[in-house]
């Protein structure tokens, strides 16, 4: 049952990967880009997640907390860019 | 009981995929910018959080142990979702004009401070002493 859920979620959500590159591509202005890329290391997350209850390893969760903190790293270095013109002042 | 446990990881585990593509769907179908928003932040919280309490079931069962990575990575997440939309929302409302039309008055009446380093905001056109300050304005420091 286990394996039939995780077949499901991965499929999910490589979908709505490809909905995101989707958002990304046509994106009409650049926070448009960059919510797509945000959702889309969401999404890397929960692809990493299920990978690691698949496989059966805890491993992989130092690689989804590493997907976290630079996916909000770069989300806001982005959104700053475009604030103040600069990341760091 | 290792059953009904499984089988609470494996609902766990289809919540969390059915809500994942449901904040995709949304940021992809939603006509503006600051609606948007509200799929990706919500729903892929909520199907994260979903995924990493089936994680927290299924390890307990399997090796009898919680791992705290899934705390981390639910309190990581939880607290960094609300910042990063709302630096995109400030990134939409700096770089959208004809939002910039639409928008109330503050309360303290000094404008936005968002908009502190734009030209057309009430702050930046007032007169300043420094010509660099009058190119470059000082932000506030409630931005």
């Amino acid at each position: 049952m286990i394996a039939a859920s995780c077949a499901f979620a991965i499929i999910a959500i490589a979908a709505s990967i490809l909905l995101n590159v989707y958002r990304l591509i046509i994106g009409p202005d650049v926070t448009d880009r960059i919510l797509a890329l945000d959702t889309m290391v969401i999404n890397a997350i929960g692809l990493i997640v299920v990978a690691g209850i698949v496989f059966g390893t805890a491993m992989y969760f130092e690689a989804a907390l590493l997907f976290a903190m630079v996916g909000f790293v770069s989300t806001v270095a982005f959104c700053k860019f475009l604030l103040r013109g600069n990341v760091i002042e | 009981m290792a059953a009904f446990i499984e089988m609470a990881s494996a609902a766990f585990i289809v919540i969390g995929g059915a809500f994942l593509f449901v904040g995709s769907v949304g940021l992809a179908k939603l006509p503006d910018t600051m609606r948007r928003l509200h799929g990706p932040t919500k729903a892929t919280t909520l199907g994260i959080g979903s995924l990493l309490i089936a994680s927290m079931l299924y390890f307990l069962v399997r090796h009898q142990a919680v791992g705290i990575h899934e705390i981390l990575i639910t309190l990581f997440l939880f607290l960094t979702a609300p910042v990063s939309a709302q630096m995109i929302a400030k990134a939409h409302i700096f770089r959208s004009q004809e939002l910039q039309r639409t928008l109330p008055l503050d309360a303290g009446g000094s404008g936005w401070a968002t908009l502190a380093g734009q030209a057309n905001s009430p702050k930046a056109s007032a007169p300043s002493a420094h010509p660099v300050c009058a190119s470059n304005p000082p932000r506030s420091q409630s931005d």
